[in-house]
């Protein structure tokens, strides 16, 4: 162990312990701002300096491990007056319209403005001295160069969690930036639109796009039935921007404010998540049919799933000769536009032209995929806005709502059905775990060999999981399957997904399916979800998804009677071809730059 | 001597016989070269002056099979030209350098980074270090070197920078520690010394260190290559014995109408007249590079210090707050003082930025930024106001 003194107090760390971190031991409190739970130490915004008894300079406690005897002082007048001066030069190339910012009140600069920097200001003001853009290019966010204050924190996301460096550092000194490649708009990049750099920017550099407006003008227009779509993810989360703790459940007062906010008709994606399974678990099985027993030669396996439109745009640009291997089926999301707008349509007696169809989702990168040419199966724009959990959090602020005094209600019928299977979507392996409960009671009409059908292996926030089922006892119809042991593997976050990719292109790895999300800890972890994020937050909101699942009556999505019925009367089989024409989809080779 | 009484000193360039050094110092442990270094007191010349002794001696204590010596050629300081010289003239006293350094610390390879503007050196480099590979294997020593050239950046004179440069990364300084005797570049232990350091420690080894010793003072010990420019009648390169005060310097190199020297280049300081007599040029006064800068009085101090403001708002490598931004501060601020739209009083808030740059800043950059701005604006204050 180590021994240092933080203000007088003594304190014990174990080596490689920061200062940073020795302090919050003793409860002392040093302001961060280019520090981040989730990313490396980058010490370059120095507001963490603090003296060191002896040094030549002030050091930064974020990137300083402990040394034995060190005596630190973290309020000293040096450190006031060095820390002061730091704000006030961040301020100082910080477009500061404060009022009108998306990020007011939720912004990292300005609760340390708040703290160190009130009153006069002392430097000039050097915004204007330098262009700047404002990026608007992409339907996922919003890049602002001019609230910019290069903690780089965006640009460690990128390539530290997602492994893609969409966005880097360019050119030094007073021109120093974050751009994209040849500085082309970020929609012309290979950036995936996960908006993990927007969770984590600490001012309103980087926020999504909003649509809010939109969706407000919808609601108030008598002519449009409104649907509202709302993702697993969000009920785990959405209480953190309304006052709850991370991991507390609000699933029925999440309705009832949809309801109130003036949505015709609250309606879950966890019925298309159901539709998912049977979708994508059909095909799999498919595969495994086409290469055992025909001996196809050209159908590919691993099977890829795709709920996540980060980890498509990701796949279309850096491992393009593997996109045979994604499965075809569109996400839940759009699974749910496409029939929101035809079957929805049908059963209501509503003319399609006039239906808005709303999706709240944990996800920039569903922004998106929305807006992709392929996804108007229904012969309309399939979902015409998508709201993140914050801009909903934003929404439900602006109609005045007492969230926590909501009374809990169902969602609407049809389309707002769902099983636990579904539920479980929103946080890593949960895809897997889904599919591996229909799939395997499919082939042997048995249930999946695991307690209370808790598929603990795939479960958990390990980059990449491994897990292996062995088939026994199938029905007449897959007898080819017998004794197969089905190889699975799960990754969430891009760089995880980037091990896994470079070990199945290579041939290195003999995998029958493979479930991907872009983000960190799966949906939960998602670009829209409320801000901040971490491992522990991260944690605390898969927690609240899986005991969702143990509350849920149903829990394998084949018995979604909603699901049922939607075979039934409208859809045929699951891959019929009606199914292929609105639930199905295709992908494009993309450049790697 | 020189006329004005300034001993001359010829080591660096002076002609010795390889092949005899490296001999000598394969006969030598790793402790004894050590030794030598350390006790001849030799700080390094490229400017910070870490003693060279000590750097070698931790590097030489660490466990780790691959080590590196890289020699810092990315001579950049405004106003300093020594190491081109002695590229140009002595390079195989810098690959010998490398070569007992790398027998100090226990290293095989050495990278020399060369600034891109010396490209134009390097053919004629490349095939000295021919000559000089077939020598090491005549002598049966397992050492090689390679060249990694710089684009242009400042910055990546800084040691840490120098090494993610050399990686192929952005030329950023890293945070320290670890220093690079522990992970310096590709994260391995690694004595990054300047072209002239290497040589002065093969002139050290040739010599020994008690005859080096006997030149200079207690604390700036040896001789230094100077590179004199300005407002003088003789700029050039100039080999001196450490110790002279800067009066003693103008004597020699003045063109009589001396009002301030810029000592140690654009992150050094400037001495005015007033103080010529009591400062030294050396670690116990002003230390330098090499760069020595002669300003007579048809010279705007404010140009001058609006000049090397511009340069450091231009060449900070824009990771850190305190240097990025407050370059950029203490630039806009001089000139909206000299057009009178702040007060003047404004310069007492600059030089307190100056003061946390000096204070806060990741590398040696930013915090020398405060060097030049302090000695100019507390000296010659009214040049900057009116």
């Amino acid at each position: 162990m180590i021994n240092l003194t933080i203000n007088g107090q003594k304190v014990s760390v174990e080596p490689g312990t920061t200062v940073l971190e020795a302090a919050k031991k003793l409860n002392v409190n040093i302001p961060t701002l280019c520090n981040h739970p989730d990313l490396c130490v980058a010490g370059n915004c120095r507001v963490c300096v603090v003296e060191q008894e002896g040094a030549r300079t002030l050091i930064a406690s974020c990137a300083t491990p402990a040394s034995e005897g060190m005596k630190i002082q973290t309020n000293s007048l040096k450190v006031r007056n060095a820390r002061k001066h730091i704000v006030e030069l961040l301020l100082s190339e910080h477009r500061s319209d404060c009022t009108k910012c998306y990020k007011n009140q939720k912004c990292e600069l300005q609760a340390l403005a708040n703290e160190f920097a009130f009153g006069d200001t002392i430097f000039l003001d050097l915004v204007e001295d330098h262009p700047y853009t404002i990026d608007r290019s992409s339907p996922s966010f919003i890049k602002d160069d001019s609230k910019c204050i290069r903690c780089q924190r965006c640009v460690r996301t990128c390539s530290e969690l997602q492994f893609i460096s969409a966005i880097a550092v360019a050119n030094k000194g007073a021109h120093q930036k974050i751009s994209s490649f040849h500085d082309r708009p970020m929609s012309h990049v290979v950036c995936t639109n996960c908006g993990q750099c927007v969770n984590r920017c600490p001012t309103g550099a980087l926020v999504e796009k909003t649509y809010i407006d939109y969706v407000w003008d919808a609601i108030y227009d008598p002519d449009k039935h409104v649907v509202v779509q709302t993702a697993p993810a969000v009920r785990v989360a959405l209480g953190e921007d309304l006052g709850y703790d991370p991991g507390e459940r609000v699933t029925g007062k999440l309705v009832t404010a949809l309801r109130q906010l003036g949505f015709d008709s609250v309606l879950d994606t966890d019925f298309t998540a159901d539709l998912t399974i049977m979708e994508e678990g059909t095909e799999l099985l498919t595969r495994l049919k086409k290469i055992l027993v025909d001996g196809d030669k050209k159908t590919a396996l691993p099977m890829f799933t795709s709920c996540s439109p980060g980890w498509i745009k990701f796949i279309e640009h850096k491992y393009p000769e593997l996109l045979p291997n994604l499965s075809t089926c569109k996400s839940p999301q759009q699974m749910f536009g496409a029939l929101a707008k035809t079957f929805y349509a049908q059963k209501r007696k509503l003319d399609p032209a006039k239906i808005v169809s709303v999706s709240i989702m944990p996800c920039t990168a569903k922004k998106y995929e929305a807006d992709r040419p392929e996804m108007r199966a229904s012969g309309f724009k399939d979902v015409d806005y998508v709201l993140t959990t914050r801009e909903l959090a934003v929404m439900i602020k602006q109609a005045g709502i007492d969230f926590r005094a909501l009374e809990p209600s169902h969602y609407d019928s049809v389309m707002g059905e769902s099983t636990g299977a579904a539920v479980i979507f929103g946080a890593t392996g949960g895809v897997m775990e889904a599919a591996l409960r229909t799939a395997y009671e499919i082939v042997t009409g048995r249930e999946v060999p695991f307690n209370n059908l808790n598929i603990t292996p795939v479960r958990g926030l390990e980059g990449v999981k491994e897990a292996t089922l062995k088939i026994e006892g199938c029905t007449a119809d897959w007898k080819f399957l017998e004794g197969a042991e089905l190889k699975v593997a799960v990754a969430h976050g891009l760089s995880n997904a980037n091990k896994l990719m470079s070990l199945i292109r290579k041939g290195k790895a003999s995998y029958h399916f493979v479930e991907i999300m872009a983000c960190p800890g799966g949906c939960i972890g998602g670009g829209g979800q409320p801000i901040p994020t971490s491992q522990e937050i991260r944690k605390k909101r898969v927690k609240a998804i899986y005991s969702e699942d143990e509350q849920m009556l149903l829990r394998k999505s084949h018995e979604n009677p909603e699901v049922i019925g939607v075979y039934k009367e409208f859809l045929g089989k699951p891959n019929s071809h009606k199914a292929h024409e609105l639930l199905h989809t295709h992908y494009t080779e993309r450049e790697s730059y | 001597m020189t006329k004005q009484g300034l001993n001359k000193v010829d080591l660096i360039f002076e002609q010795v016989d390889a092949r005899e050094v490296l001999k000598k110092a394969n006969e030598m442990t790793s402790e004894e070269i050590i030794r030598q270094i350390l006790e001849s007191g030799l700080k390094g010349r490229g400017g910070a002056g870490f003693p060279t002794g000590l750097k070698w001696k931790y590097t030489a204590a660490e466990k780790d099979p691959e080590k590196y010596i890289v020699c810092n050629a990315d001579e950049g300081e405004p106003g300093t030209f020594k190491d081109r010289e002695i590229l140009d003239r002595v390079s195989y006293k810098v690959y010998a350098g490398m070569t007992i350094a790398g027998m100090a610390i226990g290293a095989r390879q050495g990278i020399v980074y060369l600034r891109g503007e010396y490209k134009f050196l390097l053919p004629k480099l490349l095939k000295e270090l021919d000559v000089f590979h077939k020598l090491l294997k005549e002598l049966g020593l397992d050492f090689n070197i390679s060249y990694r050239l710089g684009s242009g950046a400042y910055i990546c004179g800084e040691e840490s920078a120098l090494f993610e440069s050399i990686q192929g990364e952005r030329g950023e300084p890293r945070n320290k520690p670890p220093y690079p005797t522990s992970s310096g570049v590709f994260f391995k232990p690694t004595s990054i010394n300047n072209v002239e350091t290497l040589v002065t420690a093969v002139m050290i080894i040739h010599h020994g260190a008690e005859v080096y010793n006997q030149l200079g003072t207690k604390d700036s010990r040896g001789s230094k290559v100077f590179s004199v420019s300005g407002d003088t009648p003789t700029p050039g390169i100039f080999e001196l014995e450490l110790g002279m005060t800067v009066q003693q310097f103008v004597n020699e190199f003045g063109d009589g109408d001396t009002k301030a020297v810029q000592v140690g280049g654009a992150s050094g300081f400037c001495v005015p007249r007033k103080k010529f007599t009591e400062t030294i040029i050396g670690f116990e006064g002003v230390p330098t590079g090499g760069s020595m800068k002669l300003f007579n009085s048809s010279r705007s101090m404010y140009n001058v210090l609006h000049n090397y403001l511009d340069f450091f708002t231009e060449e900070s490598c824009g990771q850190c707050t305190p240097c990025r931004v407050g370059c950029q501060q203490l630039l806009k601020g001089i000139e909206k003082v000299k057009k009178g739209e702040v007060k003047s009083t404004y310069l007492n808030e600059l030089v307190k930025l100056a003061d946390t740059m000096k204070m806060a800043s990741k590398c040696g950059l930013g915090q020398s930024v405060g060097n030049a701005f302090r000695s100019i604006v507390e000296n010659f204050r009214e040049e900057i106001i009116y």
